[in-house]
């Protein structure tokens, strides 16, 4: 039997420049330096297995990142699959044991990763649950757009979300195809005005939004790309993601079983840059 | 001075691969600036990708911040969206570390590693807001320096470079600063620009272009030569006599974006004497200087735990050649502490079979492709070049790579060598086939990718005399290697854009005057040269003769023994008459040996520096070496077995 580690972190101010598949690659140097027993695929060219959830799109921040770690052994079983011995010598000097330190993860995985990305939360996964792409339903955002007052935009919002439909032309890989994203939207409100940005001549205003990640994502450009061709998304937050089951939504790391099994560290949100 | 960061950040957004421009790597400082301090602006004039791995920038970058008196930011140039960005924004070239702005820095200093990026260098620091002319630059302006490989050929950049520092960079760093910071100390920032340059003119290793003058006759360089009477008449590179004393970078940076050589990196020697001769690395570097073993793993086993990487490449010109190398990689791969996935790459790999054996050994993990540089076709251009790889080696080399695994192999060609005849480049054909042969006993579909470039006759070389090719004679050539290995399986022939070698012939040979076309085609917005979609032949051909200069005489033409070339005031150590005679043993077909194993003949590296090989064993590696100490009467013998059937 094999563990996996769910971790949530942070991704935010200036390292939010980077793509999903460089975070992968801090996350993966963070583990090697770290001497956390991580699994490797077989093969050709192993690789650690890890598991990253829907992708943050690059300029984005977040409080809501997750990832899965498979490790090498469980505690308590010495044969690895392949009946190989385990070293015995290796797992002494092993920095941590399954059961005693999880909770101290974060606190210890946090100055591996570079600024900016702090691990929040970390939980033990139970057997037999889906990975992060197949379960994840849908994301809050927080969303920052310069270009109309908050009234104005508050009605836009309304009009969306009284249409039955809301068609956007989208281009991808130079291909034309309409689409419709209101079945995507799952909840949009206007949060207000934002006034305190020294220097602003445009209004400037906060959203709240959640929008589903199947069948098929809907990225937060678009959503601000049909509210408006006035409107600038200046800032994105990637608030939650939620795992929705026979009507229940919940938080990914809710699916590590027992409560006492996940750890949150105390005073790592907000923002880093 | 303050940060530009919040005009810079709503910019990011809209450009290409915006982590370019955060910085935040592991291992970047934060300088405090303070009038106590000279502050460097160091800037790799490619994009980040490419320039954030030079080690020779990282080295600087730590010895420069490790002072008490000087430190060091990083910059590089910005791809073509960002720079529009930041012109339509008003906004200068800036640095990672505080974002600052370039003219805010007191030093600007660019790492010269390849000569296409020329304009690049003019376009930066005309970014930063300067005047890219260095007699046009005002009182108070960063004084702009440049170091690296291609400095040893200055004259092309001297219009708008204040100073160029020549060879090894670790020393020479320190004692620019020192006589910086003493006229820093005294009066306003660079109040007298002709007095700094004049000071720094006085530290060995330094060349100031402004204080010589390039004389010309019918369309002829006559010589440079100092404009006052003590300004020394010829600049010697500087060498550091053992690289023991110099165990940097000690923390690599490591990018948060991916980047080219995206791996631990450490230089285990400087300096080849193996006497290729048309490779400049080789010339301006001698002698070797090894790293003791013991340093090597130790930086090794410091910089992965410090880094998390699980790739270290062993750097040199010729990695093979490091004394006691199995011992080293096999120490490395068998460290329980960095477990059992940890890839050790050795570039550049020497062509025999005895060296394939060490690289099966360390990449049990991933056996993709294996790459091998022959260089020319057949053992008589073999031995004109001095790479004296045997047939009987390189098919030993690539038997042994198909046999333990690999699949692909990659075969590194050079066209256009003196004395080249048409059946030499059709011999690469020749012999990349029985490649593919040799690869068809071990596997059902073997690879074999054929790289071939033309060779550009680089200065301080014993080829520098050589008239280059032309771009219709090296596609003549393409051409003939094209129909010769058509209708081959498993065989692929790449090769380099013949008009792009025409060009940094160009900028490596020219003398002062290329200058002028540098500016022209940088005014056009020929911007990223060595970026084959950037690269504009046209943009250069009219600047060329907007000047009244033209590529056959610059790039072309063969000269004789006398003639004065542009680079003849600056020393790489290398005495004019041994790269001659050089050269004539090469039209000749005679080579030369390692004088690395064996006696010294007088290139003048050495002696004229009072240095030393640092050398750990004193025998040439077992197994093959490279002509020393092998039988030479058979090396154009194709071994039975790979011609049998
Ligand atoms: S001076 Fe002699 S020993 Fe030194 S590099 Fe030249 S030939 Fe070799």
């Amino acid at each position: 039997m094999t563990t996996t580690l769910r971790f949530r972190y942070a991704k935010l101010g200036k390292v939010r420049f980077t793509s999903h598949r460089d975070v992968a690659r801090m996350w993966e140097r963070a583990l090697r330096r770290s001497g956390l027993p991580v699994a490797w695929s077989k093969g050709f060219s192993p690789r650690p297995l890890l598991s990253f959830g829907y992708a943050l799109p690059t300029g984005c921040e977040s409080v809501a990142e997750y990832l899965d770690v498979h490790l090498a052994e469980e505690e308590g079983t010495p044969d690895r699959p392949d009946g190989e011995q385990s070293e015995t010598s290796a797992d002494e000097q092993r920095p941590w044991s399954p059961a005693g330190c999880v909770a101290a993860l974060p606190g210890r995985l946090s100055p591996l990763l570079p600024q900016g990305v702090d691990v929040l939360a970390v939980g033990k996964l139970g057997d037999g649950v889906d990975s992060l792409q197949q379960a994840v339903t849908s994301c809050s955002w927080e969303l920052e757009v310069l270009g109309v007052p908050a009234e104005e935009l508050a009605t836009r919002v309304e009009d969306l979300l009284d249409a039955r439909s809301a068609v956007l032309r989208r281009e991808r890989n130079g291909l034309q195809a309409d689409g419709d994203l209101r079945p995507s939207v799952r909840a949009l409100t206007v949060l207000g005005a934002v006034d305190d940005v020294p220097g602003q001549k445009v209004a400037r205003c906060r959203l709240h939004a959640e929008l589903a990640t199947q069948p098929r994502g809907l990225r937060v450009a678009e959503l601000v790309q049909r509210l408006g061709a006035d409107l600038t998304l200046v800032r994105a937050c990637r608030t939650q993601q939620w795992i929705e089951r026979d009507g229940i939504r919940c938080d990914p790391l809710a699916m590590t079983g027992r409560a006492e099994d996940s750890f949150h560290a105390p005073h790592a949100e907000g923002r880093a840059s | 001075m303050d940060s530009l960061w919040s005009s810079i950040e709503p910019l990011l957004d809209g450009v290409s691969t915006p982590g370019r421009y955060v910085g935040g790597e592991l291992g970047a400082r934060s300088p405090v600036h303070d009038p106590g301090r000279v502050s460097w602006l160091l800037v790799y004039p490619d994009t980040y990708e490419i320039g954030l791995p030079n080690q020779g920038l990282q080295i600087l970058y730590e010895l420069l911040n490790e002072r008490p008196d000087s430190l060091a930011e990083r910059a590089y140039a910005p791809w073509v969206d960002m720079e529009a960005a930041l012109r339509g924004a008003g906004l200068p070239l800036f640095s990672l570390e505080n974002h600052l702005p370039a003219r805010a820095f007191d030093v600007i200093a660019f790492n010269l590693s390849a000569e296409l990026v020329y304009t690049n260098v003019l376009n930066l620091i005309d970014l930063a807001g300067m005047a890219v002319r260095a007699s046009e630059r005002a009182a108070g302006d960063p004084i702009v320096i440049a170091g690296g490989h291609c400095a040893f050929n200055p004259e092309p950049l001297a219009e708008f470079i204040d100073a160029f520092a020549i060879g090894d960079g670790e020393e020479v760093v320190g004692e620019i600063n020192e006589t910086l910071a003493a006229h820093r100390g005294t009066d306003e920032r660079w109040s007298d620009r002709a007095a700094v340059l004049r000071s720094l003119a006085e530290i060995e290793g330094v060349y100031v272009p402004s204080l010589y003058e390039a004389h010309f006759a019918n369309g002829r360089l006559l010589g440079v030569s100092p404009r006052l009477p003590d300004v020394p008449a010829t600049v010697s590179k500087r060498t550091v006599a053992d690289l023991a004393d110099w165990p940097y970078p000690r923390q690599q940076l490591v990018p948060l974006i991916e980047v080219v050589h995206d791996r631990l990196n450490v230089e285990v020697f400087r300096g080849c004497t193996r006497g290729c001769r048309f490779c400049q690395a080789g010339m301006i570097t001698r002698p070797v200087r090894e790293r003791p073993a013991e340093q090597v793993f130790t930086m090794v086993q410091s910089g992965l735990e410090r880094t998390g990487y699980d790739e270290v490449a062993l750097t040199s010109l010729s990695t093979a050649d490091f004394s006691g190398i199995e011992d080293t990689v096999r120490r490395i791969i068998s460290d329980p502490q960095h477990g059992e996935h940890v890839a050790v790459s050795l570039p550049s790999l020497r062509v025999d079979a005895f060296t394939v054996g060490t690289a099966a050994e360390i990449s049990r993990v991933r056996r993709t492709g294996l790459t091998f540089a022959p260089e020319g076709g057949t053992w008589r251009m073999r031995r004109v070049i001095n790479k004296l790889i045997r047939e009987e080696d390189l098919y030993g080399a690539v038997d042994a790579a198909f046999s333990q695994g690999w699949r692909r192999v990659k075969l590194y060609f050079l066209i256009g060598l003196p004395t080249e005849r048409d059946e030499d480049v059709i011999g690469i054909a020749v012999l990349a086939k029985r490649c593919v042969e040799i690869g068809r006993r071990y596997h059902r579909s073997p690879t074999v990718t054929v790289s071939v470039g033309g060779v550009v006759p680089k200065p301080q070389t014993p080829f520098q005399w050589h008239g280059q090719d032309t771009i219709g004679e090296l596609r003549r050539k393409i051409d003939l290697l094209r129909r010769a290995c058509r209708g081959v399986r498993g065989l692929t022939l790449r090769w380099h854009d013949p008009e792009a070698t025409a060009v940094e012939g160009l900028v490596s040979r020219g003398d002062r005057r290329v200058g002028a076309v540098i500016e022209r085609v940088w005014r056009a917005g020929g911007t990223f040269q060595e970026w084959s979609e950037r690269f504009d032949l046209r943009l250069w051909l009219d600047a060329l003769a907007a000047e009244g200069l033209c590529l056959d005489d610059v790039v072309h033409r063969s000269r004789d023994r006398d003639e004065v070339l542009a680079w003849d005031h600056i020393s790489a150590g290398l005495h004019r008459d041994f790269l001659w005679s050089d050269y004539q043993d090469s039209l000749n077909e005679a080579v030369v040996e390692d004088c690395r194993w064996t006696p010294c003949y007088d290139c003048g590296a050495c002696t004229s520096g009072a240095l030393e090989h640092v050398v750990a064993s004193p025998v040439p590696p077992a197994g093959g070496s490279q002509g020393t100490g092998q039988d030479l009467s058979c090396g154009d013998r194709v071994p039975v077995r790979v011609l049998g059937r």
